[in-house]
């Protein structure tokens, strides 16, 4: 075959990049940088140093920065454990892990909202127990467990991933030269699992962060995230230029965290998801 | 004499039921190059590993200086390990590799900074401290991994098939190189290898295994031209191993002829397992044979010509000689006496499973 028939082979994925990403890019950034009447303007943009935005965009980065450090918290010893095991055990464990991906999002997370109603039934189990009841819905706390129980399995699969590529005999030799086991784990695994740290990451911050779903079932209406905001802009508001403009800010903030990722994980390590 | 530095005291390890090792007994002496010399599954990693702490024995006990050590972790170990392949920390450089276990014993800078010149200096790296583990070649990897293993100054160093990883050129190069750190250092050297050559050409004993069990310990000399089972024989280098028979002290009979040879207690009309390697054959005349034979092949070899040489009863011996006889040619089989060796024939059938059945 030759170059040019080869190349023509990519062209249903050209017409997909065109249609479904390039066109709809920069149809946001055409409503995001014009005002109704359609002259060019910068106040949606700037729109975001407003109060009620900045709250909002402040609160998104403070949830999801506390949900991704939490899903770290789990994934990084539970890669550890999978690790440890034989290959077929350990990707049973995985496998288990993975499970409620396959579920609707939607589903799982309407789920934890009829288990953490303030008549649901966590409230109705510590009811019986005699215990206080939980008031967690309706309460950032709750956005977090959502996004947490949500992005999970994101960060355990890429830190497993990595921690999983390193040759048992790099670990024994730490041993051998004398490291304990949390040396050994401070100074090799930590260090040698950073691409798939960093690439985790993302797979939870950026999502976490546009999230508006998770906050609106999660956090009642309550709560706004940035998300929230631009939705409602589109939906309720019917400022789509206003929304356009503040989902350009937030798409900095992503390429922020991705170029952050490019620059420590250089091999693609991380992501051979 | 020296003292034994590590002893190995009826050891035994299985893995899911299978046993490899059975009641192992080993003792190493100070500033001695042991290799552990044996097809792959014979036990001999396992055995490394467990001297290294990295398997416990289900049985038996690892001494090491007169301290039992078989439940110390390896990190308390004063011994260290060059792994396979090397196992470099990629993420650190030269230097940093090297530094690792004295950081970790919390040695002083100037200290490292010596050890690190040091070091590099004796594996002929120089200049390599901030290079990158991913820059370096094979050998030169192996080359630090020894490094960063002998500057904790260890009494004890073993090596698990360091060189299998690297070409053949590279690695003559290195066992000369791993005989010249031997004996600057003077520290003792287990070494596990499956190429006897490697095995024949560093060591002071050689411990050849098998499915589990030590075949035999010796010099490479006593290995090489004093096999004491078929198995070792075969293991070490190529032989031609044939029924034979005992007649009495030094003579044996080989396909109804008789060779005068220089073993002695092993009886009268005894059968008997003979070893005759293939350098050790003289082809001569046929009237001048003990045997007589057609050569039914023939190969150059560079150094030597191989041919086989097959005998009226059928068997085909292997002869390396440096005189060419063409094939179809009848020839006489000569063997000097000290060129045979006699071994007893297995007597159970456990002994046969460690034979060259397998």
């Amino acid at each position: 075959m030759n170059k040019k028939k080869t190349s023509l082979l990519a062209l249903p994925y050209g017409l997909w990049m065109a249609g479904f990403i390039a066109i709809p890019l920069f149809m946001v950034f055409c409503y995001g940088l014009t005002d109704r009447s359609g002259t060019f303007t910068l106040a949606n943009v700037l729109a975001i140093a407003t109060p009620e935005h900045r709250k909002a965009l402040v609160l998104s980065l403070l949830l999801s920065a506390v949900s991704t450090f939490l899903c770290l918290l789990i994934a990084f010893p539970l890669a550890l454990i999978l690790r440890g095991r034989r290959i077929g055990r350990g990707s049973f464990i995985l496998f288990v892990f993975i499970l409620p991906m396959w579920m609707n999002f939607l589903l799982r997370t309407m789920a934890w909202q009829t288990l953490l109603e303030k008549n649901g039934v966590i409230n109705a189990l510590l009811g019986i127990l005699g215990l206080p009841a939980l008031s967690i819905i309706n309460t950032p706390a709750a956005i977090v467990l959502g996004m947490v129980y949500n992005f999970l399995p994101f960060m355990v699969l890429p830190v497993y991933n990595t921690l999983a590529k390193i040759d048992d005999n790099v670990i024994n030799a730490a041993r051998d030269l004398g490291a304990g086991p949390f040396q050994t784990l401070i100074r090799i695994l930590l260090p040698l699992s950073v691409p798939g740290i960093i690439s985790g990451i993302t797979m939870v911050f950026i999502p976490a962060l546009t999230t508006f779903v998770i906050s609106n079932l999660l956090g009642g209406s309550k709560i706004l995230l940035i998300g929230n905001v631009i939705e409602q802009e589109f939906t309720r508001g019917s400022n789509w230029n206003l929304g356009a403009g503040l989902s350009m800010v937030l798409m900095i903030f992503i390429l922020i965290s991705m170029t952050f990722v490019a620059k420590y994980d250089k091999n693609g390590e991380g992501t051979a998801l | 004499m020296h003292p034994s530095l590590i002893d190995l005291v009826h050891i035994s390890k299985s893995f899911d039921g299978e046993l490899v090792l059975d009641d192992l007994n080993l003792s190493v002496r100070e500033n001695s190059f042991v290799t552990l010399l044996g097809p792959s599954g014979c036990g001999k990693t396992t055995t490394l590993r467990i001297i290294g702490g990295f398997e416990r024995p289900d049985a038996g006990s690892v001494i090491f200086n007169g301290e039992n050590i078989t439940d110390m972790p390896p990190n308390r170990r004063q011994l260290n390990t060059v792994f396979q392949k090397y196992a470099l920390f990629s993420h650190m450089n030269i230097a940093e590799n090297i530094a690792f276990g004295l950081k970790i014993k919390g040695k002083s800078k100037d200290y490292i900074q010596d050890k690190i010149q040091y070091a590099l200096k004796l594996v002929n790296l120089s200049g390599f401290e901030n290079r990158s583990v991913d820059s370096l070649s094979g050998g030169q990897q192996q080359r630090i991994a020894i490094a960063r293993a002998i500057v904790n100054e260890p009494k004890l160093l073993l090596l698990d098939e360091p060189l299998g990883a690297l070409d053949l050129k590279l690695r003559q190069d290195m066992q000369y190189e791993l005989i010249r750190l031997k004996n600057e250092l003077g520290i003792t050297f287990i070494y596990v290898t499956h190429d006897q050559e490697e095995a024949l050409t560093m060591s002071d004993t050689i411990v050849v295994m098998n499915q589990g069990y030590i075949q035999q310990m010796g010099t490479p000399e006593q290995i090489y031209n004093e096999p004491e089972n078929a198995f070792v024989a075969d293991f070490i280098g190529e032989s031609n191993i044939v029924d034979g028979t005992m007649l009495h002290d030094e003579l044996v009979e080989i396909f109804g002829a008789k060779f005068a040879c220089v073993d002695k207690g092993f009886g009268v009309n005894k059968p008997v397992d003979v070893v005759i390697r293939p350098e050790d054959i003289d082809l001569v005349k046929p009237s001048e044979g003990t045997l007589t034979g057609i050569v039914t092949h023939l190969i150059f070899k560079g150094v030597h010509y191989e041919m086989e040489v097959t005998t009226p009863n059928g068997y085909e011996w292997l002869v390396h000689s440096t005189d060419m006889f063409p094939v179809g040619q009848e020839v006489g089989i000569h063997v000097d006496p000290f060129d045979i060796q006699i071994m007893n024939k297995p007597e159970s059938e456990d002994e046969e499973a460690v034979g060259v059945n397998e």
